[in-house]
C-alpha cells in the first residue's frame, strides 16, 4: 500500500504492527473467508485518485457545464429562495452533520432538541397537533400519508386531485403497487384551476380512505380546503393536504384549522437549495390521535435521572428496527440535516420575517401576473386566487416563447404540456423574493416583444 | 459538553425581529383583496421572535450537546461512521450544482447529468452489476425500489410470487421494505456459526418465493461463504437474490456482488462513500441490478448519446418513481467527489484497512468480551455482554460508560439473534493509536464491570445529561412545545 492515500492513516509500520498483533503475515490473510473464485482479478476499471486540488478543479468544470446565471421563474415543487448566511454556517457545525440518528440520547441532545423544535415549528405552521422528524421529500411523504390513511380508515381506495403535482401522483402510484391499488383521479375545474368539490360525491365513497389535494395546487391555485374537508368527512374518508411551497403556510390559514387530517409537503423552501432536486425534506403533521400510525422518527420530551428536561426518540415500537415487517414504514435514515436547515431558517426569520416574506412573494407574483395579463395574447389561465405561482396561457407556441425568453437570460417557467397534454399553451410561473423588479420588468418587456412578433 | 435548557420558543420576545424580508420593490399587494380573507391567517401562534445573534448562539449551544465523527471515535456498527471529507462539502455547494433547478432544460444541466452518469458507471464497476438508479433517497428506499421491481417482474410475467426469504440477522428495514412491496416474509435462521447455509435455503426456496434478501458481509460481520451455492438454489427456482449493500465498505476492489449471483443491491452513499450522516440523513440509496431487471428501474433514466446527456421519461415496464425529481443530488456530488479523490487504489485500500481495523479490535478484546463467532471478521466485529452479565452488567451499561470516556457507543442489541450484542465497526479512517486507546478503554470498562459496576450503572455522568427516561417519553408523550397557559 502506498503511504499517501486520502483519509486512510495507516503507515506500513502500522499495518505490520497490527498484523503481528492479530497473528497474521499480511492483510491478505484476512481476506481468506472470501472464496478465491469470487475475488476481483486485478484492479477495478476506475480512474486513479486525484489530489484535493485536482478533484475540486474537476468538480468545478462539471458544475460550470450547468447554467445557473439566468433569471429563473421555475417552481413546480422546487423553489429558489434566499437562505440567510446563518443557516449554512450553523449547518457546518460538524457536531451536527457528522453525527447519526440519535440512538444515544445522552450525547445527542443537540440533534434531539433541534428536531423537537422543528416538530413544533411544523405544527405551528400547519395548525396540527403532532409532527414527525421528517421524511425524504414532499412526494414520498405524500405517498406515506396515503398509506397512513389506508391504515387509519382500514379502507383501500385512494382519490387524488388531478391538480396534485404529477410527480407526486406518480410516487403515490408506485407506493401503491405493493397493495394492488391504483389511485383514482378527481378532475380539476378548467376555469378556476382548482379541484371540483362538487364531484367529490361521485368519486369519494364508503370504500375511500382519503382524498389527496394540493394547496396551493400544482397550477398555483388556492383550494377551498374547508369545503373539500366537509365533503370528504361526510363519507368517512380523510383529507390529506399537500403543500409544495411551504412558504404559503405563512400567509394562508393552516390546513389543520380547515379540516385537514394529515398535512404533508415539501419544506425545501426553508433554507434548502434547489440543488437539482434534492436532498429536500418531506414534512408530515397530523392529529395526536393518529400517533400510532404516523411513519418516521418522532422525538419526545422526557427527563433524565436527575430530573432535567431532555429529549429522546420515542414511539419506536412503530418502527422497522423493532416491528420489522409490521412497522408503519420502512424508513430509517430520513432528512435530519435538511430538517435542521429548515428549523434554523424559520427561527432566523422569525414570525415577522417569515410572514413579511410570504407577503412579498405574493406581491411580486401578483405584479408579474397582472402585467403579463395586460399583454395581448397572454392571459392568466385560471380564475382561482394564487400565492407565488400561477399559470398563464400563451396565444402561440409555448416552446418558442420560452426559447425567446431564454435568449434574454430568462427561464420563463415550466411548459405544462409535458405533464398535461391538453395544456399545450400553458406555462407555470413561480416568483420569489429572488426575482428583482428589474428581472420582472425584463420578463414583461421581452414577453411583450415576443407576443408582438408572434402576431 | 455543555447543555442548553431553553427551547427557542422560550427565548422568544414579542416584537423581536430576526432576519427581515427584503424591501418591496414592487407595489404591495393587499392579501385580502386578492384572496378570500377566510383563507388567510393573521398570526402564527407561538412562532419564535428572536434576534439573529440569539439563533446563532442557540444552535451553537445545541451543537455543543452533540457528538459527531469529528468529536471522536464513533464505532456504530452497520453505519460506517467514517471521516466526512470537507472537500465534499465544498463541491456540493458549488453554485453550478446547488443553484441548479431540476426542471431546467437538459441543455442547461449537462454537467449534473454527466456527473450522475459517471457516478453510475463507477458504482456499476464497484458492484459488478449492469444498471443502476440513483433515485432512492436512502438505503431503505433503495430496498423498497428493488422489491417493487421484483414484484412487478413476476406480475408482468403473469406469475406473481408472494414470498421473500430473509435471514434472522437482517436489518429491520429488509422485512419492512418487503412488506411495503406486498410480500410475505419468510424468516430463515442462520447456522450456529453465524453463516447462512445452503441447506436451509434449499429447504424453503420454492416457486412462490420471489427473492432471497441477504446482507453480505452479514450483520455479524461475516462473509457469507456459501453465497454462490445459495444463489444457484434461488436462481434454479426462478427467484432473485437481493443483497443489502449496507456493508459494502468491506468489499470494494476485493470482490463484486454481481459476480456472486446477486441480482439487486442497494448502496448507501452515506456509509461507504463518506457523505455525512447529518444527524439522521439525508442519505442516498442507489439500487444496482442485473440486465434482466433493468427495464423495471424507476424513471427518469439518464441517457448518454455521444457527449450529450438526456433524461429519458419513457415508462415502459418501469415501476415509476419513488420521489419527485432525480434523487438526493448533492449527496451524489459528495460521493462522486470521494470516488475521484480515492481512485481505484484508494477504494481497495479502504476495504482492506476497514477489515484490518475490525480484526485488530476483535483479537484484542476477545478475552475481555464474549465473542460469539470467533473467526476472521470483515469490517465489523460483534461481541456480547455474556462475561459481564455475571456481575449484572449489561451491554447498555458498557455503552453508557463508553460515553464517559469520550466515545460514541457501538451499535447495541443488534443483530437481534445475538443476546446483548455489541457491534463495533471502526472503519478505515481511524488510526491505530485511536483504536489502541479505544481497546484500552474497553478493557478498563470490563475491569470496572467486575470491581465497580456502579460506575457503569450510573453512566454517563460527563455529558450534562444523565440516563434519559425513554419509557416515560412514550408513556406521557410530549411531542412539541406548547405555550404555558
Amino acid at each position: 500500500m502506498k503511504s499517501a492515500l486520502p483519509y486512510i492513516p495507516h503507515t506500513e509500520d502500522d499495518i505490520k504492527k497490527m498484523c503481528e498483533a492479530i497473528g497474521i503475515a499480511s492483510v491478505e490473510e484476512l481476506l481468506k473467508p472470501i472464496p478465491a473464485s469470487l475475488r476481483v482479478d486485478g484492479a477495478l476499471d476506475i480512474k486513479a485518485g486525484l489530489s484535493e486540488q485536482e478533484t475540486l478543479a474537476r468538480l468545478k468544470e462539471l458544475s460550470e457545464k450547468n447554467t445557473t446565471t439566468k433569471a429563473s421563474f421555475l417552481g413546480g415543487g422546487s423553489y429558489n429562495h434566499y437562505s440567510p448566511s446563518v443557516v449554512d454556517h450553523l449547518l457546518l457545525r460538524s457536531e451536527f452533520f457528522t453525527s447519526y440518528t440519535p440512538y444515544q440520547p445522552e450525547l445527542s441532545q443537540g440533534t434531539l432538541q433541534a428536531i423537537f423544535e422543528y416538530q413544533t415549528l411544523i405544527c405551528q405552521l400547519t395548525g396540527m397537533e403532532i409532527s414527525n422528524s421528517s421524511l425524504y421529500d414532499g412526494a414520498s411523504a405524500t405517498a406515506e400519508a396515503v398509506l397512513m390513511a389506508r391504515r387509519l380508515t382500514r379502507r383501500g381506495k385512494v382519490v387524488v386531485s388531478s391538480a396534485l403535482h404529477p410527480e407526486y401522483r406518480d410516487t403515490i402510484e408506485t407506493y401503491l403497487l405493493g397493495f394492488n391499488e391504483e389511485p383514482t383521479e378527481l378532475a380539476y375545474c378548467t376555469e378556476a384551476g382548482s379541484t371540483i368539490a362538487k364531484s367529490i360525491d361521485s368519486v369519494v365513497d364508503e370504500e375511500t380512505a382519503c382524498l389527496v389535494v394540493q394547496h396551493p395546487n400544482f397550477f398555483g391555485s388556492i383550494e377551498d380546503i374547508k369545503t373539500l374537508a366537509e365533503k370528504v368527512h361526510a363519507k368517512g374518508a380523510l383529507l390529506i393536504v399537500v403543500t409544495t411551497e411551504a412558504l404559503s403556510l405563512a400567509l394562508l390559514k393552516p390546513p389543520g384549522e380547515l379540516g385537514a387530517d394529515i398535512a404533508v409537503g415539501e419544506a425545501q423552501s426553508f433554507g434548502n437549495p434547489v440543488s437539482f432536486g434534492g436532498p429536500y425534506i418531506g414534512y408530515m403533521a397530523t392529529k395526536q390521535k393518529h400517533i400510532r400510525q404516523l411513519p418516521g422518527r418522532i422525538i419526545g420530551e422526557t427527563k433524565d435521572t436527575k430530573g432535567k428536561r431532555s429529549f429522546c426518540l420515542t414511539f419506536a415500537t412503530r418502527e422497522q428496527h423493532i416491528r420489522r415487517e409490521k412497522a408503519t414504514s420502512n424508513i430509517c435514515t430520513n432528512q435530519g440535516l435538511s430538517a435542521l436547515a429548515s428549523a434554523i431558517y424559520l427561527n432566523s426569520l422569525g414570525k415577522a420575517g417569515l410572514m413579511d416574506l410570504a407577503r412579498l412573494n405574493l406581491s411580486k407574483a401578483e405584479y408579474l401576473k397582472n402585467e403579463l395579463s395586460e399583454i395581448a395574447g397572454i392571459t392568466a389561465t385560471f380564475t382561482a386566487p394564487t400565492f407565488n405561482e400561477f399559470t398563464i396561457t400563451i396565444d402561440g407556441d409555448t416552446e418558442k416563447f420560452l426559447k425567446q425568453l431564454s435568449k434574454k437570460k430568462i427561464i420563463g417557467g415550466l411548459g405544462l404540456k409535458r405533464f398535461y397534454p391538453s395544456l399545450n399553451h400553458q406555462i407555470l410561473i413561480a416568483v420569489t423574493e429572488m426575482n428583482s423588479k428589474a428581472e420582472l420588468d425584463t420578463f414583461i418587456e421581452t414577453a411583450s416583444e415576443i407576443m408582438g412578433n408572434l402576431k | 459538553m455543555k447543555q442548553t435548557t431553553k427551547l427557542i420558543f422560550e427565548l422568544s420576545h414579542k416584537g423581536r425581529v430576526g432576519i427581515e424580508a427584503p424591501h418591496h420593490d414592487i407595489p404591495k399587494a393587499v392579501p385580502d383583496k386578492k384572496i378570500n380573507s377566510a383563507f388567510l391567517r393573521n398570526d402564527i401562534e407561538g412562532f419564535p421572535e428572536v434576534s439573529e445573534g440569539e439563533v446563532l448562539r442557540h444552535y451553537t449551544r445545541l451543537s455543543d450537546a452533540n457528538f459527531g465523527v469529528d468529536n471522536g471515535f464513533y464505532p456504530l456498527g452497520s453505519c460506517t461512521m467514517k471521516y466526512n471529507p470537507r472537500v465534499n462539502e465544498v463541491t456540493a455547494r458549488l453554485e453550478g450544482f446547488a443553484g441548479l433547478h431540476p426542471y431546467q432544460d437538459t441543455t442547461l444541466t449537462q454537467g449534473a447529468l454527466e456527473l450522475i452518469s459517471e457516478l453510475e458507471d463507477d458504482l456499476l464497476e464497484i458492484t459488478g452489476m449492469d444498471a443502476v438508479t440513483l433515485q432512492p433517497a436512502a438505503g431503505a428506499q433503495g430496498e423498497l425500489c428493488g422489491m417493487l421491481m421484483v414484484a412487478k417482474y413476476f406480475k408482468d410475467k403473469g406469475k406473481p410470487r408472494r414470498k421473500v426469504i430473509i435471514p434472522d440477522t437482517a436489518h429491520g428495514t429488509n422485512p419492512a421494505s418487503c412488506n411495503l412491496a406486498g410480500f410475505d416474509v419468510v424468516r430463515v435462521a442462520s447456522g450456529k456459526d453465524g453463516y447462512l447455509t445452503a441447506e436451509s435455503i434449499k429447504k424453503i426456496m420454492d416457486r412462490d418465493t420471489a427473492a432471497l434478501m441477504l446482507t453480505n458481509p452479514n450483520t455479524l460481520g461475516l462473509f457469507e461463504e456459501d453465497i454462490e451455492e445459495i444463489a444457484r438454489i434461488v436462481h434454479a427456482k426462478g427467484g432473485f437474490v437481493y443483497c443489502d449493500g449496507a456493508n459494502l465498505n468491506a468489499l470494494m476492489g476485493i470482490a463484486r456482488l454481481g459476480e456472486m449471483g446477486v441480482d439487486l443491491i442497494q448502496l448507501n452513499l452515506h456509509k461507504t462513500f463518506s457523505t455525512p450522516h447529518g444527524g439522521g440523513g439525508p442519505g442516498s440509496g442507489p439500487l444496482a441490478v442485473k440486465k434482466k431487471l433493468a427495464p423495471y428501474l424507476p424513471i427518469p433514466r439518464v441517457k448518454r448519446r455521444g457527449r450529450k446527456f438526456t433524461l429519458d421519461h419513457t415508462k415502459g415496464k418501469s415501476i415509476g418513481r419513488l420521489k419527485a425529481f432525480y434523487g438526493n443530488f448533492s449527496i451524489m456530488v459528495r460521493a462522486y467527489t470521494y470516488i475521484k479523490r480515492m481512485g481505484v487504489e484508494g477504494l481497495t485500500a479502504v476495504s482492506k484497512m476497514a477489515i484490518l481495523n475490525a480484526n485488530y479490535i476483535k483479537e484484542a478484546l476477545k478475552k475481555d468480551y464474549h465473542l460469539p463467532f470467533d473467526t476472521t471478521c470483515m469490517h465489523e466485529a460483534v461481541f456480547t455482554d455474556k462475561l459481564q452479565n455475571v456481575d449484572n452488567v449489561t451491554t447498555l451499561d458498557v455503552a453508557k460508560r463508553l460515553i464517559d470516556y469520550g466515545y460514541h457507543p457501538p451499535t447495541i442489541y443488534f443483530p437481534l439473534v445475538v443476546d446483548g450484542a455489541i457491534m463495533i465497526e471502526p472503519t478505515e479512517t481511524e488510526s491505530v493509536e485511536t483504536i489502541d486507546a479505544f481497546i484500552a478503554t474497553m478493557k478498563v470498562i470490563a475491569e470496572e464491570a467486575r470491581t465497580t459496576p456502579k460506575l457503569l450503572k450510573d453512566a454517563p455522568t460527563t455529558t450534562g445529561t444523565f440516563r434519559v427516561d425513554e419509557t416515560g417519553a412514550a408513556r406521557t408523550p410530549i411531542l412539541r412545545w406548547l405555550p404555558e397557559k
